[in-house]
């Protein structure tokens, strides 16, 4: 290794003593560098755990929230992220399958699919406060949808929908040819194939993008405090047939809300260690529902993988 | 592709009775039907996929529209120069700038901490560590990105703070370090799982190549397979600068919401992000200034961004190598 210049047997097992060190120097600082992730995330739950599971009773799911501390609890809060959570799954797992459809199985290649597939690699890019902004501007002021479950569910369906498009397209694309191929040749038709093959088999692939997608909703805050969520909500939505007949089922849609990081959100600024209490508790609630779905998505794409074999 | 030579079975059972012309009629009506099906349902994909397309139109045309009105009543100039942001005071300013330094400083405590561990952890999972301890760490790695920010801002705020004002003890109880800290570490994944891609993508000739040569493991990481994946690396970079540059709510939670024209991490600070969050909180009427000014402060976010992405665009295609 050292040029032009012999070596004497001494010098050379110095040099290579010397590699071998920092080699093993290297893999330590590897092992370092994953321990602060890790480390983090164990401070992250133990910290969360200290504070927040004594607050954690069946009270705490069941109350409003409320200017006391100890009496506060997060059921608007979570009936709140149930809902938008049903109207963004609504929207975003049939706009974003079909449309992972059209571009892997239908799509031509001209100018017009590449504006396409550019544009949601650019979305996927785009910060979640954005997205607040756009829902502000339009489905807020310009649709007239009011700041209301609607509002916040069709946003986060935009803001999820490059990732269901993404893992959606993966999953097609992992399905061989042949497998095509062989529904063409039984006379198929192009949508038969779509629906009647490739579907069934994509589906846990699609299933993990779905999920993951759902995770990343559950946990937004910043798009749905612009379009402005109220922090104190002290009723439930109303429920359905309660209201006057035609529109009595869908009221619940247009009704003001708050979600659970929202909720976290204003127990956190507030200066009264009490309410951080909440805060940890409504958070450790949070918590296990996204990496409860993340660990699924996962578990599911490490299963699949292993089981799968064309 | 349509079935144009096969007889589906069904017809073929259901019209026994037909034959000749009458037969060959009814086939010809079928199949204009299922054309007919086919395209309909081709349509209706069309439509699904153009939805991505038409929110980012929507997001161009409401940022530009409530901009322009904006920059209608502030001219830009001041807009890019002035020192002092104070929208919402009857003596307003508008000095992007400041928010601007709030942001920046916040990105870079994070990516110092996220681009060093990130590249690290990649290399290390790629080069070093056995089959079985990157199938178990990487999944754990990958929870770090999927809790929910608003949570790493409770955990800015009412962990780390009291722990760096142990070391540091006059540091504020809002400040950008610990924001930027916490926000590095919950970009380290998006920055490690990428590069680690990009280089299990190197093939193993060349590292093969390197270690007949007698390089050692860290030799063939640094001098071969790093400079091969340059290009990758390159992008999972730029993600994480997005992610710095958009993130919301731990600086919304944890860096307190006050404009501060610094570049200094252990004071308070308001970010671009934060600010329209805190106008978001308020009472503001639709379409006065203050409400403009939020997606004036969007638009510079979007513009950021954009010039991020088109960095990376431009690395990406210098660094690239073909094998």
């Amino acid at each position: 290794m050292a040029a032009g210049r012999t070596l004497g047997a001494q010098q050379m097992r110095a040099l290579i003593r010397k590699h071998k060190r920092l080699d093993a120097l290297f893999g330590l600082l590897g092992l370092l560098a994953l321990m602060v992730g890790v480390l983090t995330l164990a401070a992250l739950f133990a910290g969360m755990a200290i504070d927040g599971i004594p607050r954690l009773t069946g009270d705490f799911f069941t109350s409003f929230p409320s200017r006391r501390a100890g009496q506060a609890g997060i059921l608007s809060a979570w009936v709140g992220s149930i809902l938008v959570m049903l109207v963004t799954a609504f929207f975003a797992v049939p706009v974003g399958i079909y449309g992972a459809i059209y571009l892997e199985e239908y799509a031509r290649k001209n100018w017009f699919t590449d504006v396409i597939e550019i544009n949601i690699t650019n979305l996927a890019g785009v910060p979640s406060i954005v997205y607040g902004l756009l829902a502000l501007g339009l489905f807020v002021y310009t649709f007239g949808l009011g700041q209301s479950i609607l509002s916040a569910g069709l946003t986060l369906a935009l803001l999820i929908l490059p990732i269901v498009i993404v893992t959606t397209r993966e999953a097609l694309r992992a399905i061989p040819v042949h497998v095509r191929e062989g529904a063409y040749a039984c006379g198929a038709s192009q949508w038969q194939v779509v629906h009647d093959h490739l579907l069934p088999y994509g589906l846990p692939g699609i299933l993990t993008g779905v999920i993951i997608g759902m995770a990343r909703a559950i946990g937004e805050t910043a798009p749905i405090i612009t379009i402005g969520a109220l922090t104190f909500i002290a009723f439930l939505p109303p429920v359905p047939f309660s209201g006057e007949p035609p529109a009595g089922v869908l009221d619940w849609l247009f009704s003001p809300f708050t979600v659970m990081p929202i909720q976290i959100f204003n127990w956190t600024s507030r200066p009264d260690p009490a309410f951080h209490q909440n805060a940890a508790a409504a958070s450790f609630v949070l918590v296990f529902m996204t990496l409860g779905m993340n660990g699924l998505a996962i578990w599911l794409r490490y299963r699949l993988r292993k089981n799968i074999k064309w | 592709m349509t079935a144009t030579s096969t007889t589906p079975q069904r017809i073929q059972m259901a019209d026994q009775a037909l034959t000749g012309e009458a037969r060959l009629a009814q086939m010809a009506r079928t199949k204009v039907r299922r054309k007919r099906r086919e395209k309909v349902i081709e349509l209706v994909l069309l439509a699904a996929a153009c939805v991505s397309v038409l929110t980012t139109v929507g997001i161009v045309y409401v940022l530009l529209k409530e901009s322009l009105v904006f920059f209608s009543q502030v001219p830009l100039w001041t807009f890019l120069t002035d020192t002092q942001w104070t929208p919402l005071f009857s003596d307003a300013h508008f000095g992007i700038m400041v928010l601007l330094s709030g942001t920046l400083t916040s990105s870079t405590v994070a990516l110092l901490v996220a681009i060093p561990l990130g590249t690290i952890i990649a290399i290390y999972l790629s080069e070093f560590a056995g089959h079985k301890t990157r199938e178990t760490l990487k999944p754990v790695l990958e929870l770090l990105s999927g809790v929910p920010t608003i949570i790493y801002g409770y955990f800015a705020l009412l962990f780390v703070t009291p722990l760096l004002q142990k070391l540091f003890p006059e540091l504020p109880g809002f400040n950008v370090l610990s924001a930027g800290l916490v926000m590095g570490v919950m970009i380290i994944p998006y920055v490690s799982s990428l590069s680690e891609d990009a280089m299990r993508a190197v093939p193993m000739s060349l590292r093969e190549g390197s270690y007949a040569m007698g390089a050692t493991r860290f030799q063939t990481a640094v001098k071969v397979v790093v400079p091969a994946a340059l290009s990758g690396i390159a992008s999972a970079y730029i993600l994480g600068i997005s992610r710095a540059v958009g993130e919301t709510m731990i600086l919304a939670v944890a860096a307190g919401m006050q404009p501060n024209l610094s570049f200094n991490p252990m004071e308070p600070a308001a970010t671009i992000t934060s600010y329209i969050v805190q106008v978001a909180l308020g009472d503001l009427p639709h379409g006065s200034v203050g409400y403009q000014t939020i997606f004036a402060a969007g638009l510079m976010l979007m513009l950021l961004t954009l010039l991020f992405n088109l960095v990376g665009y431009w690395m990406r295609r210098r660094y690239r190598e073909v094998y």
